[in-house]
């Protein structure tokens, strides 16, 4: 947890650091550091509010390093382990599996990925009986289907199953 | 008389077949949504705000606050016949309802709890109907300095009041508003901070990636991860003579009551506050100031009433700086502010004078609400127990699939579902880490609000911040700000010269 807590803080220190750049570069091509001034007559730059943030971002993280240096907070203090193996093991698994969901989105579409993660989860991670596995990974979609696409009309992704969907959206849509 | 003739408009509008059948079905949800370990009403509006879409906004904001309702008489269920707490809210409540469930009563407890709610929710209500109007009157006169002092008051009681690490939440504040600053700026029409270039930027960050992203994914990681041992439950006998013997009973916890639904709705205005904090004071006082207070922790129903009627008057506090002036109270109301937006509503004062027909029933359902929230949670004890038998590791998947699809309905662009994804990772390692994310969703939907009146602010006075501090309003609201922002620091001296002596 200690050495966690530092590497943490050190990283929202670079990506506050990066923040502070970024307000600085203007859309419009004036040199760095124009969009974070006071400009006569317009107020502050497009860059001044997200800047000062930035800094207050950074001074936060120094502050949590001092922390840490002083041993002051409990994460800098913990000797437990920042996650365990089971915490570990829980994240490759289900944070993979979530990963894995939105990528397949891109090739399958939103239905075929969510069927495949709904049976990943359940039938091997929940061990549940494929009953109650395929009454869900089927049922999700259809009722996910009707609710969006058809009553809302917001079309979510098909992706390479498009074809598939052709003759649904001529009796619904 | 106004007020009384126009809440029962928004009353009648509420029992309009549409908004009747989402109250019911709201209140059902938020109950099984309150009940559920690991999820609370901010998960549950957070990730079912994007299927309000399908009818007029009105109609969704009844819908997502009778979520907000009945998740907190749910989170009761679990306190009592799990022995762990449905939702945040609901900690205090096991404090005395699981020794009850485990002598035998959790009958009494059950139905203790829903009506010190309902006592707590409808005192809260009258409240806010006396409160509201005036407050909004007063609020529209504020300029644009008056609404930015306001805003950095809503941050500091994070820092001051909100009782975790400074500098973490300092940095999620920070980090919130920076986010809320991404793609054009309204001001200039420059696009800024588009990271990496990468297109996807430029319509900005929706607050929903956010929101979906750390109460949808990071929460369910890590519910995942902390509750691995088996949980037992203690049944309940609910039958009508049952009920009727323990509403009786319920009589002898009026003072549990009376202090919760108090304390709650000031606790709950406050927005580092809320029903969470609210419900253990409310709690803590009842014992403090009872005559046997070592009959606390060992089932004592004054011990369930207090917390149950706090965070129920709580939820409503938390909806008046909401309604009157744009300021969410707790983070649910930080998501249903950001769902105003996007139906194009202008939250802030002018609400009551330009949106009667949005406010006025929205007020009437907290009451109506209420009332069917304390018969479903009664009619359906049995049926949510039954629910909670549910294995996590079917409703897991499920509320990780309502995230995605959620987030992409949102705004439609497979940009924002893995930007979602990053900040639900990236939620649930902060969050071992003790940073608060509750000051970041609040952030994400303030900025928008909070950057404008700044610029405007500094080009009135050209430039000059004084005029945060010399104007009638502003100035004591900034310096209120200031004391709360510095307080840990007084409380840290205070200390260490008290060591001294």
């Amino acid at each position: 947890m200690r050495r966690a807590e530092l590497v943490t803080a050190v990283i929202l220190s670079l990506l506050s650091i990066y923040i502070m750049w970024k307000s600085g570069q203007s859309a419009w091509g004036d040199g760095w550091g124009e969009s974070i001034r006071y400009i006569e007559g317009e107020g502050p730059g497009s860059g001044f509010w997200p800047f000062w943030l930035a800094v207050g971002m950074l001074g936060s993280c120094i502050w949590v390093i001092v922390n840490w240096v002083r041993k002051a907070s409990p994460p800098s203090r913990s000797e437990e382990r920042f996650l365990d193996n089971y915490g570990i093991m829980m994240l490759l698994k289900v944070g993979g599996g979530v990963t894995a969901f939105i990528g397949l989105i891109h090739f399958i579409g939103m239905y075929g990925a969510m069927t495949v993660f709904l049976i990943y989860y359940l039938a091997f991670l929940g061990r549940h009986n494929w009953l109650t596995t395929l009454s869900i990974a089927i049922g999700a979609p259809i009722v996910t289907f009707f609710f969006f696409d058809v009553a809302m009309r917001i079309v979510l992704p098909k992706g390479y199953l498009e074809p598939l969907f052709l003759p649904l959206y001529d009796i619904f849509l | 008389m106004d007020v009384l003739f126009l809440l029962l408009d928004g009353v009648i509008a509420c029992l309009e077949p549409l908004n009747l059948m989402l109250i019911v079905i709201g209140v059902t949800v938020g109950l099984f949504i309150g009940a559920m370990p690991g999820l609370g009403s901010v998960n549950g509006v957070a990730i079912l705000l994007p299927a309000t879409f399908l009818v007029p906004p009105t109609s969704a904001m009844i819908f997502l606050a009778a979520i907000y309702y009945g998740a907190m008489y749910g989170g009761a269920i679990s306190s009592i016949t799990l022995g762990i707490p449905g939702a945040s809210t609901a900690v205090a409540t096991t404090f005395d309802g699981r020794p009850l469930a485990l002598s035998g009563r959790a009958n009494q407890a059950l139905v203790t709890a829903a009506i010190a709610s309902f006592v707590g929710g409808t005192f809260a209500n009258l409240l806010f109907t006396g409160f509201a109007p005036p407050l909004a009157s007063v609020a529209l006169s504020f300029g644009p300095p008056e609404i930015f002092a306001l805003m950095l008051l809503a941050f500091a009681t994070f820092v001051g009041l909100g009782g975790d690490d400074i500098p973490k939440t300092i940095f999620s504040i920070c980090f919130g508003l920076a986010l809320a600053a991404v793609g054009f700026d309204v001001i200039s029409g420059e696009p800024r901070l588009i990271f990496m270039d990468i297109t996807g930027f430029m319509h900005g960050i929706n607050f929903l990636v956010l929101a979906i992203g750390v109460y949808g994914i990071g929460e369910m990681l890590w519910t995942i991860n902390s509750t691995r041992d088996d949980i037992t439950m203690t049944g309940a006998e609910i039958t009508v003579r049952n009920v009727m013997n323990a509403a009786k009973k319920s009589v002898g916890a009026w003072r549990g009551t009376a202090i919760g639904s108090g304390l709650g709705f000031f606790v709950g205005i406050l927005p580092a506050a809320g029903a969470t904090p609210g419900s253990l004071m409310a709690y803590g006082v009842t014992k403090m100031t009872a005559k046997n207070p070592e009959q606390y922790g060992k089932g004592s129903i004054n011990g369930v009433a207090a917390p149950e009627a706090a965070n129920n008057s709580a939820s409503t506090g938390a909806m008046l700086p909401m309604v009157t002036l744009g300021i969410p109270g707790s983070p649910t109301t930080a998501v249903l502010l950001g769902g105003m937006v996007i139906w194009g509503l202008q939250p802030g004062p002018r609400l009551f004078t330009d949106q009667p027909d949005f406010v006025w029933p929205l007020v009437g359902s907290f009451y109506v609400s209420n009332f069917i929230a304390v018969l479903v949670n009664l009619a359906f004890i049995p049926l949510f127990l039954w629910m909670l038998k549910m294995p996590f590791t079917i409703l897991a998947p499920v509320i990780f699939t309502l995230s995605v699809v959620g987030g992409y309905a949102a705004t439609q662009d497979m940009h924002d579902v893995w930007l979602m994804l990053i900040f639900g990772l990236g939620a649930f390692l902060l969050r071992i880490l003790d940073y608060p994310l509750a000051p970041a969703g609040l952030a994400i939907v303030l900025g928008p609000i909070a950057e404008p009146t700044l610029r405007q602010s500094l080009l009135l006075s050209d430039g000059d911040p004084m005029i945060f501090f010399d104007r009638p309003i502003a100035g004591p609201i900034t310096i209120i700000a200031l004391v709360l922002i510095f307080l840990p620091l007084f409380k840290l001296i205070f200390d260490r010269i008290r060591k001294k002596t």
